[in-house]
């Protein structure tokens, strides 16, 4: 039965790798069954890591897999007549194998350190200041609250466009957001732009990323935020500057119509 | 044992002497043994619970909103059959609960350290019996608690199992759950202070109740594994039990902790304030990071051991075995940062527990290489405890390096709260621990009850267990990778999720078939119990100290005879012996000197 197993346990990385192979090359069973596209800019170098990582692992994976699987082969217990090795292991392949994934795992750790940077704590800048966000993303049980900050480039002011889960953003620009939360924790993901960031009660938080193509997508709730948590979707919509500035122009009539009939209704 | 005759009165019916000595000696034990066999049979109990509410939750994902067949009806009949929103939220959570409160931790450290430590380190008894059994006894107020908190009309706790306020702490967040979520945070709250318990009990006994000759560099890894954790234990547990009474205090008197100024929940603001959500994530993390090593750790001795028995060969590199478990142990105080990542924590902390992350990533692959080195130049009988822990090992490699990914902190960026993470979880908590414990029963039931499990149906028990797992968990890494969220009720109404159905349906039915699986188990196990064959001391040829009682150990006491010891565990194939096992309380031939003396 040891050839069984061993078999068994050569199926392990067969199948592993087989698996991941399907669903990176596109078409088949498992078509568009891999990180969904990417229209970030900055999305990229995330998803460049993410397959280092992948080959990197994938490499180790094998290796271990095929050595388990040669070592239960060989050394079966029914089939090999050789004595058993009595050895209580080796110094040198001790600090062999410490060392080299120790040299690995540093060597990723730095590598990624700029990716994160930029993703986290570089700022944009416009014009020697911080550049002002574009809106007010504001999460709550269960939708998406969307303040822009109008003409003034100021959150808060009468000039400001409230809008309910529709995030407009023009393409090609770097989109600086504001993120709150009005009650519990909420995360604010958008797969396709590779941004994924939780909004705190209590804390003000800023994203920000640059996209380059123009389309809807999903803006997705990713922190557990109450029963209604699955059905908290929102809608990117990511335009050209023209759509951009007509869907703006458009909005704000239509609230300052609403408005006054909600004025001239009381 | 002093029976009490008052109390045997006090029952009035049959033999008094009969009750009370049944009494304490199954139900208020203070042998370890027996206490060890109360948890093995509550967390396997618990395990079948646990494993059901997971296929509730597959179920939801696999046909969402509709009736569940035969059951449906009688569950959720208010909702038609079908799980309601609400109830995933609680499935979820009680199912995460469950595993790791009631399964995962108290199995390894409970069931397995209990009757373990004792017999391996040639002890009678543990250091302190009545705080054992007290360990014991308050795991029932915890299920109490926890089992309200679950049946809460109309749906129980539903704040996940990592219970991140405000959702937890603010009651009008969760309006339906009432006092889940209180009786909940006092049931975890209580399964700490068994476990304190029992961490306590373990580091003393083994440092204070070794036979003699048995040095801390003779131990087997599974004791150095379980002194590690009790320690982990003892260190990180006072952090969540006072993160938990905070909470309650939230929750009761609006103290507001972790609750900040200007909430508005459900359109009414709160008057509460003052307080940090992240800082019960903190302090949640802190233990919980190290509870994630305290539910891997003893596996890993486990393994070890049973590898080095069935390979009929010492392990390989047992130093730095032992190092690197303890390595683990201290990195794993300062990588709880890696689970806030993307929480709003300042972005240069999350740099350096990127780091440190990455590091204890080392101590792990240490010991892949040396299981490997272990099984190499052997010679390996595949018996079910062994097929068992090979798949530990195989597993085990696949939850490490998937690990990476989310250490990276611009992956964990787009992974984080995915399928990738509950894929990575899974293969190191289910095909990692649940298998090494699987390989663990069945290789001490024959001491534990004096006789052995079959072993045909304990390798077809692991053959449907591992293929089925692997469909079940292998495939969330794709879902993952994909985006696809977790704890969501109905992740296919964004289009970027739609097309995951199918796959989604195929991870239902093979989890369908792993706990149908475990059917075989149960009926083994039982039948075994009481029919299977009957061995003696040894069975399996080995080498450490438990086997050298008798199978089972002789009531409370253990050994016949004082055990000395007189070398380390794991002398498979010394050139010293005809046999090709040398235990360590065997005396050395006339004339030959230990291995270890001449070094």
């Amino acid at each position: 039965m040891g050839r069984f197993w061993s078999l068994l346990f050569l199926l392990v990385p067969v199948l592993g790798v087989a698996v991941f192979v399907f669903a990176v090359v596109p078409g088949g069973v498992f078509d568009n069954h891999w990180l969904p596209e990417d229209i970030s800019q900055h999305g990229k170098v995330i998803d460049d890591l993410f397959m280092f990582i992948l080959y990197l692992t994938g490499v180790i994976f094998i290796v271990t897999g095929a050595l388990m699987f040669w070592f239960c082969w060989k050394y079966d217990a029914e089939k090999n007549p050789e004595p058993v090795k009595f050895t209580h292991g080796s110094h040198t392949l001790e600090i062999v194998w410490s060392i080299l994934p120790a040299a690995v795992l540093l060597f990723i750790a730095i590598f990624q350190m700029d990716a994160w940077a930029d993703n986290k704590m570089v700022y944009p800048i416009k014009d020697g200041k911080k550049k002002p966000p574009l809106a007010l993303v504001t999460g709550r049980q269960f939708e998406w609250r969307i303040q822009y900050a109008g003409p003034d480039e100021t959150i808060g002011t009468e000039d400001d466009l409230h809008i309910v889960n529709d995030l407009h953003i023009p393409v090609n620009e770097e989109v600086v957001l504001r993120v709150q939360s009005q009650d519990v924790l909420h995360s604010f993901f958008l797969p396709n732009v590779r941004i994924k960031h939780d909004l705190v009660p209590g804390m003000q938080q800023h994203v920000w990323f640059q996209t380059k193509k123009t389309g809807l997508y999903d803006i997705v709730c990713a922190e557990l935020c109450g029963w209604g948590h699955y059905k908290m979707r929102g809608r990117l919509i990511v335009e050209s500057e023209e759509d951009f500035e007509a869907w703006y122009a458009n909005a704000v009539q239509e609230q300052t119509r609403t408005s006054h009939n909600v004025e001239s209704d009381n | 044992m002093n029976t009490s005759s008052a109390v045997s009165q006090g029952h009035g019916h049959g033999d008094g002497m009969t009750v009370s000595h049944f009494i304490s000696t199954y139900v208020f034990s203070k042998d370890h043994k027996m206490i060890g066999l109360q948890f093995l049979f509550t967390t396997l109990l618990w395990f079948i619970v646990g494993g059901l509410l997971a296929l509730g939750i597959r179920w939801q994902l696999a046909y969402p909103w509709s009736d569940m067949p035969i059951i449906g009806g009688r569950l959720f009949s208010a909702e038609g059959g079908q799980i309601s929103p609400e109830f995933y939220t609680t499935l979820f959570t009680m199912h995460a609960t469950v595993m790791i409160f009631f399964v995962i931790i108290p199995i390894l450290a409970g069931a397995f350290g209990n009757y373990l430590i004792p017999l391996m380190i040639g002890a009678d008894d543990m250091a302190f019996p009545t705080l054992n059994m007290l360990s014991y006894w308050f795991m029932w107020p915890a299920f109490i608690c926890i089992g309200i908190s679950f049946l809460t009309p109309p749906y129980g706790a539903g704040g996940g199992w990592t219970s991140y306020p405000p959702l937890s702490a603010v009651r009008a967040a969760a309006p339906g759950s009432q006092m889940a979520q209180t009786w909940w945070l006092m049931g975890v709250t209580l399964v700490g202070i068994s476990s304190m318990m029992g961490s306590v009990n373990y580091m003393t006994t083994i440092i204070q109740m070794r036979a003699p000759g048995l040095s801390m560099f003779r131990l087997p890894l599974t004791i150095w594994s379980m002194f590690i954790t009790a320690v982990l234990q003892a260190f990180a547990l006072p952090v969540l039990t006072a993160g938990g009474v905070m909470q309650i205090l939230d929750r009761m008197l609006g103290t507001g902790f972790f609750v900040p100024e200007g909430l508005i929940v459900n359109n009414a603001d709160m008057i509460t304030g003052g307080g940090q959500p992240l800082l019960w994530q903190h302090l949640f993390w802190f233990y919980s990071h190290p509870a994630v090593y305290i539910m891997i750790l003893p596996a890993m001795g486990m393994v070890s051991d049973i590898l080095s028995c069935f390979a009929r060969k010492p392990i390989f590199g047992y130093k730095p075995m032992v190092y690197s478990i303890s390595g683990i142990a201290g990195l794993g105080f300062i990588v709880w940062g890696h689970h806030m990542f993307v929480s709003g924590m300042n972005p240069m902390l999350g740099m350096t527990f990127m780091v440190s992350t990455m590091m204890i990533a080392l101590p792990s692959a240490v010991k892949v290489f040396n299981w490997l080195g272990t099984i190499w130049g052997g010679k390996i009988e595949f018996t079910t405890p062994m097929l068992f822990s090979l798949s530990f090992v195989s597993m085990f490699v696949i939850g490490g390096l998937s690990g990476i990914f989310m250490a990276a902190t611009p992956v964990d960026i787009f992974i984080h709260d995915t399928y990738y993470i509950v894929a990575h979880f899974h293969y190191v908590l289910f095909c990692g621990t649940a298998m090494a414990v699987m390989g663990a029963i069945y290789f001490w039931f024959p001491k534990m009850f004096g006789r052995a499990m079959n072993e045909t149906a304990g390798k077809w028990h692991f053959f449907l267990t591992f293929l089925f797992m692997n469909g079940t968990f292998y495939l969330m890494h794709i879902l993952g990778a994909v985006g696809f969220p977790r704890r969501l009720a109905d992740p296919y109404h964004y289009e970027t999720f739609k097309h995951l159905l199918p796959m989604n349906r195929f991870i239902t039915w093979c989890a369908i078939g792993m706990v149908v699986s475990q059917i075989i188990f149960a009926v083994n196990f039982f039948y075994s119990i009481f029919k299977g064959q009957k061995v003696g001391r040894n069975p399996w040829r080995c080498n450490s100290i438990e086997w050298f009682c008798p199978s089972p150990p002789v009531g409370h006491g253990n050994f016949d005879a004082q055990p000395i010891v007189y070398r380390g565990p794991y002398e498979y194939g010394s050139p010293e012996v005809d046999t090709d096992h040398y235990p360590q309380t065997q005396p050395p031939p006339d004339g030959v000197k230990s291995s270890e003396e001449v070094h």
